[in-house]
């Protein structure tokens, strides 16, 4: 608790240390992890020099699981256990992952709605997979920058719902991360593009992954990255080019149903083709088919790009409609940035070059330049900028809303919607004498809640009785800076009150994340209460010593003798047992402190954003 | 800066409809950039949750203020016309409404959807900016009931533009 860095926004009161902080691209064929090191981003090398991970994930009875490299050599010969593209999975039910061409056996459980993947180490979650790859990324970060991170941000889709937020969040927290963003993907490009180019003005920033696409419209202007609109598909990407070009492969080579391990070989021979293609005419292909007899054949480019082409028309559809919602004509984007694997494909160039009339800037590494934009946010968040000019403001990339009756969605916050953002509106009972309500929350941009998602239901209970439509329930939706709700709703004559940060349907609950926690190798040997407790007495010091320098500053100016009695007894209160052995006791210290300031804060905070924003005059902003 | 401020206080402008898209869109870059929360990420957690309140004001004001249809409904709100809706009689103006629809309906049949289309948007969108344009003399010259009727006008066309929009979003994916 640094209250001290609130006393003039961008401007640091005190010098303070380098805190490790990482930029962790979490991607659906591989994943990096990047950090700023002497002022400059740059991924980290694993020890023989290599930058990215595969997302790639094997288990074994009795064994730590392998990460990357090693798991994905084993793909082919070991597939049941070896999972790929973790990430489509991520916030997903089992009914929706039907057609998400699966190359594993889902087990259901009794006590839990998500799914599960069934290895010899038993069964797995997507979220438990997700976390693997980051605890590998974190061990490479604090190798390479000798110690434990402070905290990380990690990139998803813009296009992910809140579900699939949620579930990346949750896999942080089992790899033992402190998460300080959840930033999307083609922000994080546009703003390692933005820095490094000193670019201005509108830009496009066309991101086609391994497994998701998105496009996101911002306007870059003295340091303020503005996304104006995106829009995308959380499943389509690189994966589904190897999928077309495996399938033509089976076709040619006669096989009717291949086995698992025949799969595999299959989905990594299209992998190599379509990497090969992106310099070359046409490749020759070689396939051992198990049976002892190995097919040969060429695909040439021609073939390669009429296979694809319909998965690059599905990318056009929302490069429109996200233009058409940030307002902006093709000919005002001042640039258009290609991020991701997938785009290194001709054809994906040639086609957007069409769209927007202009060859796209494809200068930067499509595989290294998120995680470099995360990391550069990272190292902001961790405080080690505080003079910094560059701010991110983001949007939520779909509708949300609520169930009304007839099994229609009312929106509440619009697509689009700049964040953070809160909104609220009323709503009625539709019976007499009806004393409790359900709401069901909702995301996406039809109107029947059949075809949209489902995030959480709750309910209020207590409503006094009134006959029909005389009692106002408020529903307030709130949507923090990393994208991800938080629900309430209130009947305001009596106010009766009813909370929810969403847990979304097909997420883990925190009593299956505290097990996982609890049974994870790692934290086997680590003593769970001792850390507790030294986490506990850095964040109580910090907290005195913010708020000592806060009330040296400003006390004088926004506290009335009593007022300033009241706080500085809760910070005696606190110095007290901040030495002492409950972690408990110094937590709620911490709490009674920040609840005693909670008017201070809120005075300095407004005195320092009028001190921000003085210095105008009001005609300057008006118009004759 | 105080949250009990209305939207046009709170951005430093005069309470009026006229205002300069641009110097509105600079004023929101510097108050996010007072009030975001990743400007408060190293600071304690009341704070940061206070930030985040701030920076959804800031964000919903200017949603409101850059919008013409909704920043005249906000200041007619502020004029205490909250929950008023005239409806209009007006029947040149229900005709062309119903015109307009059927041309909206009939696009998709046409030889050329899409050109269509763009011919029917171009239209809808110069008269909505021409009830814009006696919007804002109603609202400066203080005709409350005359700027009610437009604004209800203006919603016929934000409707329009709408299903319009729609249309061609789903003429692309054909």
């Amino acid at each position: 608790m640094a209250l001290l860095q609130i006393a003039e926004p961008g401007q640091s009161t005190a010098p303070h240390q380098h805190r490790r902080a990482a930029g962790i691209d979490l991607g659906t064929t591989h994943s990096l992890v990047a950090s700023v090191r002497s002022g400059t981003a740059d991924t980290l090398p694993d020890m023989l020099g290599r930058h990215l991970l595969p997302s790639v994930v094997r288990y074994g009875r009795g064994v730590a699981p392998q990460v990357g490299w090693d798991a994905l050599a084993h793909a082919a010969v070991d597939p049941a256990n070896t999972i790929q593209s973790v990430k489509r999975l991520m916030g997903r039910g089992s009914a929706e992952l039907e057609d998400a061409h699966l190359h594993h056996a889902l087990v259901e459980s009794e006590d839990s709605t998500v799914p599960r993947i069934a290895t010899a180490a038993g069964a797995v979650s997507a979220v438990e997979v997700s976390a693997e790859i980051l605890k590998a990324l974190r061990a490479r970060a604090e190798a390479s920058l000798g110690g434990e991170l402070a905290g990380v941000v990690i990139t998803v889709p813009a296009y992910f719902d809140d579900a699939q937020r949620q579930a990346t969040k949750d896999a942080a927290r089992l790899a033992g991360l402190n998460v300080l963003r959840l930033l999307n993907e083609p922000t994080a490009a546009a703003l390692a593009y933005g820095l490094d180019q000193r670019a201005e003005g509108v830009i496009a920033v066309y991101d086609l992954g391994g497994g998701t696409f998105d496009l996101s419209i911002l306007r870059l202007e003295r340091g303020v990255f503005e996304v104006l609109a995106t829009a995308g598909d959380t499943a389509l990407g690189g994966d589904d080019m190897d999928r077309m070009v495996g399938a033509w492969i089976a076709e040619q080579t006669g096989v009717a149903d291949a086995d698992a391990g025949l799969a595999v070989r299959i989905r990594h021979a299209a992998r190599a083709a379509k990497e090969a293609l992106s310099d070359r005419e046409a490749v020759e292909l070689a396939l051992e088919l198990g049976d002892g007899g190995t097919w040969r054949g060429t695909l040439t480019r021609e073939t390669f790009e009429a296979l694809i082409e319909p998965l690059l028309r599905k990318t056009l559809a929302p490069c429109r409609r996200a233009l058409r919602d940030a307002d902006i004509r093709t000919e005002e984007v001042a640039d258009v940035v290609m991020v991701g694997g997938a785009t290194r494909v001709p054809l994906v160039r040639r086609r957007v070059a069409e769209l927007f009339g202009r060859a796209p800037h494809v200068d930067i590494d499509p595989d290294r330049v998120v995680a470099i934009g995360a990391a550069i946010q990272a190292d902001v968040l961790a405080g080690n900028k505080p003079d910094g000019e560059m701010l991110l403001l983001d949007v939520i990339p779909l509708s949300l809303g609520l169930e009304t009756m007839g099994g229609l969605v009312e929106k509440i916050i619009p697509r689009n919607a700049s964040i953070p953002v809160a909104r609220a509106q009323d709503f009625t009972t539709f019976k007499d004498g009806q004393t409790a309500m359900a709401l069901h929350v909702l995301q996406g941009e039809r109107e029947l809640v059949a075809d949209c998602r489902s995030l959480a239901r709750f309910e209020l209970r207590g409503i006094p009785a009134m006959v029909a439509g005389a009692a106002r329930i408020r529903v307030t939706f709130q949507v923090d800076a990393d994208g991800l709700l938080g629900v309430s709703a209130q009947e305001l004559s009596t106010g009766v009150h009813a909370e929810i940060q969403v847990r979304p349907s097909y997420g883990l609950s925190d009593g299956e994340i505290e097990r996982m926690l609890h049974d994870s190798i790692e934290h086997a040997g680590d003593d769970l209460a001792a850390r507790a407790l030294r986490e506990a007495q850095v964040e109580g010091r910090r907290a005195l010593e913010a708020v000592d320098a806060a009330l040296d500053a400003d006390g004088e100016a926004f506290l009335s003798p009593d007022e300033r009695a009241a706080i500085a007894s809760a910070r005696e209160a606190l110095a007290a047992r901040v030495e002492g052995d409950g972690a408990r006791a110094i937590k709620q210290g911490i709490e009674a402190l920040e609840k005693a300031a909670e008017l201070f804060v809120e005075r300095r905070m407004n005195a320092s954003v009028r001190a921000a924003i003085a210095g105008r005059r009001v005609d300057e902003f008006s118009q004759d | 800066m105080d949250l009990a401020q209305d939207y046009f206080a709170l951005f430093g402008l005069p309470r009026r409809f006229a205002l300069d898209p641009e110097a509105l869109a600079a004023r929101y870059r510097e108050l996010a950039r007072a009030t975001h929360p990743d400007r408060y990420a190293a600071a304690a957690d009341a704070e940061r949750r206070y930030a985040v309140q701030l920076a959804a004001r800031v964000n919903e004001a200017y949603r409101t203020l850059k919008d013409p249809l909704e920043r005249a409904r906000y200041l007619l709100a502020l004029d205490g016309a909250d929950g008023e809706h005239p409806t209009t009689c007006d029947t040149a103006f229900l005709m062309r409404q119903m015109e307009l629809r059927e041309a909206l309906a009939e696009a998709r049949d046409t030889p050329d959807p899409c050109a269509a289309l763009a011919d029917l948007e171009r239209e809808i969108r110069a008269e909505a900016a021409a009830i814009t344009a006696s919007l804002a003399s109603e609202l400066e010259a203080g005709e409350r009931e005359a700027a009610l009727v437009s604004v209800t006008k203006l919603q016929f066309y934000r409707k329009l533009e709408q299903e319009a929009a729609a249309l061609e979003a789903e003429l692309e994916d054909e």
